[in-house]
């Protein structure tokens, strides 16, 4: 679909990315030693810290994707928000005091903090990058999607300008103005998605979304010539001539008979009253000829019971196929495991205190992300029966539900969800900067540096990755978000959960162990997602049926060989490398 | 030598931790193998699979505050 630029939201969005790189820079005239850059001097309020980790966590993932796999598919998008939170529980109880105790400034310093091994340092740098860039990109192409609706400008565009606004507040004042950013995106998140969820709730639920006549309901079809022309229904497309909204409640209950809302619901009873409507979602199908490529979206008439329930998208659930299942399994498996694992998460508990602040900030996360999910499942229903949904777009759920209420909240949630990006990908360049800076230059490689060199080399591998993430960005555009996030949460709780377990809970892990469990998860759970069938399809645009693996999502597998190759190596390796409880500041 | 994952604070967290791998895991079962479990409405108005799911966000809200509140009081 065409999108009209709003004045409104490109003030709002300006004034968002503007007050929130001038608070980069008034922060970063504060002076910067390598502790404030890296951890900022571990002084944050815990309180602050619990928010920010909801600001560093909710990522384009949770608020486009999520929404928008429930806008198009029902309860599965629902699915990701129960292995997203539930990862949380890993994070509170087994690894938050821990992480704190042993490391520094990055994950590689705690994982090592027993041995002092270059070997260990260098596998989780490399780890850490790989997991980053991986979250990176799924951030970046929403950043993408949204600014084609808000600006009027090309996907690409909205990459860079991610790119270049979190290089700014990653350089300016490193951590410290990582966390400030992410402190007040969690909380205009939450608060504007709580507003929009009541929103959705005064209205209830609408037949036709308030439309008349049944031609909205006639199928639509967009087709890209070979030339790169867009034709919708065989014209070309403009904004007079384009696809139309959909999404749209055809009956409701037969409690509200006769009638064509249901008028304001409470929450249960809003979930209660779509489980007995019915409503038309829109399936697309692909033919390519000599034309051209043409996918022609045609109306589903669909009980609300049946989008309330497991299925919709991972279809294997209903199928019975037993790879199908396994590809689920291993997915929330890794959804569960992941979050402990994600080093962008792990550092911020370095920002805090002391052991109970870490705790008592997880908490306060919870608390944020939980409500979060939620909203989630009232964003993405209400946009589904909101009459405003973008067929060939399901990133673009949210802010179109925004807009079907009005200009100015379709702004202020864009421009949130903008924000959103920055706030995920501050954190993720402040993660890999730390691993090239502090692990691989300076503990690896070994160079010297000064507490201003540190910070210096810090800022630089930021720019890098920042320039990284914008190529990927644009390269990956065509991607759901939330399905490239459970990528990054494979290798993370592949690579980096049974190193950190083990080291936690049995003493006879080994430095060649840690390395041997890292190396072996990130490679393993690496290859697995290169070979799989979904990226067959998606990446490479051959058959899926000549993929080697027999599901995609590598975690059920890789997981328990990381936990395998750590306790087989460490058996094998010489009693003198075991680990000691010796703690922080033993390096 | 002292072992900080003994402690007794350390050791609600990880009983909790299984409390709530066990929550997840039932889902988890209930998905994979009785998914015709998930229409059923047991409490009236929303269905299990709604009920369920709702459950485990609050669930790991409420394990969560119970175990500060037990370690503020250790």
């Amino acid at each position: 679909m065409l999108y009209e630029t709003s004045p409104l939201a490109l003030a709002i969005f300006a004034a968002f990315v503007g007050g929130v790189i001038g608070l980069s820079f008034y922060l970063g005239r504060k002076g910067q030693s390598a502790q404030a850059y890296y951890a900022a001097h571990g002084e944050v309020h815990w309180f602050v810290n619990g928010i920010a980790f909801a600001g560093d966590y909710l990522s384009a993932a949770s608020f486009l994707g999520i929404c928008g796999m429930i806008a198009f598919h029902g309860y599965d998008g629902f699915l990701y928000s129960i292995g997203f939170l539930a990862g949380w529980i890993v994070a509170l109880f087994v690894i938050a005091e821990p992480i704190k105790a042993l490391g520094r400034f990055t994950f590689a310093d705690a994982l090592d903090s027993r041995f002092n091994s270059r070997g260990i340092k260098l596998a989780v740098a490399i780890s850490t990058l790989v997991v980053s860039v991986f979250y990176l990109i799924p951030q970046m192409v929403g950043a993408g999607d949204l600014i084609v609706p808000l600006l009027g400008l090309p996907h690409w565009v909205g990459v860079v300008l991610v790119g270049v606004a979190v290089t700014l507040i990653v350089v300016t004042a490193g951590m410290v103005s990582t966390t400030w950013v992410q402190f007040i995106k969690g909380s205009l998140l939450v608060f504007f998605c709580g507003v929009l969820a009541a929103l959705i709730l005064d209205r209830g639920l609408v037949v036709n979304a308030g439309r008349p006549g049944e031609e909205n309901l006639a199928p639509q079809t967009r087709t890209v010539t070979r030339d790169g022309t867009v034709l919708v229904d065989g014209a070309p497309q403009s904004r007079d001539h384009d696809l139309r909204p959909v999404g749209t409640i055809r009956a409701l209950p037969e409690r509200y008979a006769g009638k064509t809302s249901t008028g304001p619901l409470r929450p249960l009873e809003y979930l209660a009253a779509l489980e007995d409507s019915t409503i038309v979602t829109w399936a697309p199908t692909k033919r390519v000829d000599e034309a051209g490529v043409h996918t022609t979206y045609a109306p589903v008439e669909r009980r609300g019971v049946d989008l309330l329930k497991p299925g919709g998208y991972f279809k294997g659930l209903t199928t019975g196929k037993l790879a199908d299942r396994l590809d689920f399994a291993s997915l929330m498996l890794a959804l569960f495991c992941g979050t402990a694992s994600l080093p962008h998460i792990l550092i911020r508990y370095y920002t805090v205190k002391d052991a109970a602040a870490a705790r008592k900030s997880t908490v306060v996360g919870i608390a944020a992300i939980g409500a979060f999910y939620v909203l989630t499942l009232y964003l993405g229903l209400g946009a589904m029966t909101s009459g405003a949904l973008d067929p060939t777009s399901s990133n673009m759920a949210a802010p179109l539900l925004a807009k079907s209420f009005s200009t100015t909240l379709f702004a202020i949630i864009s421009a949130i969800a903008f924000t959103t990006v920055l706030g995920t990908v501050s954190g993720l360049i402040m993660a890999g900067s730390g691993a090239v800076a502090h692990d691989l230059v300076e503990n690896v490689l070994g160079v010297r540096m000064t507490d201003h060199e540190k910070v210096r080399c810090g800022k630089l591998a930021a720019v890098g990755l920042g320039v990284v993430a914008m190529a990927l960005g644009i390269l990956f555009r065509s991607f759901n978000v939330s399905f490239l996030v459970g990528w990054a949460f494979n290798i993370a709780a592949s690579a980096n959960l049974p190193a950190l377990v083990m080291l936690l809970f049995w003493p006879r892990t080994t430095k060649q162990g840690i390395i041997a469990a890292v190396t072996v998860g990130m490679l393993a759970s690496l290859a697995w997602i290169l070979l799989s069938a979904d990226t067959f399809e998606k990446v490479y645009g051959i058959s899926r049926d000549l993929s080697p693996v027999p599901f995609s999502q590598p975690g059920l597998v890789t997981i328990p060989l990381g936990f395998l190759v750590l306790v087989g190596v460490s058996l094998l390796s010489p009693p003198a490398e075991r680990s000691a409880p010796r703690g922080r500041g033993s390096r | 030598m002292n072992n900080p994952q003994n402690s007794p604070g350390r050791r609600l967290g990880l009983a909790l931790f299984w409390v709530y791998v066990a929550l997840y895991a039932g889902f988890m079962a209930v998905v994979l193998f009785r998914p015709d479990l998930l229409s059923l409405r047991p409490f009236g108005g929303v269905n299990l699979a709604i009920a369920y799911g709702m459950g485990l966000i609050a669930a790991a809200f409420g394990l969560s505050l119970l175990s500060l509140f037990f370690r503020a009081d250790h």
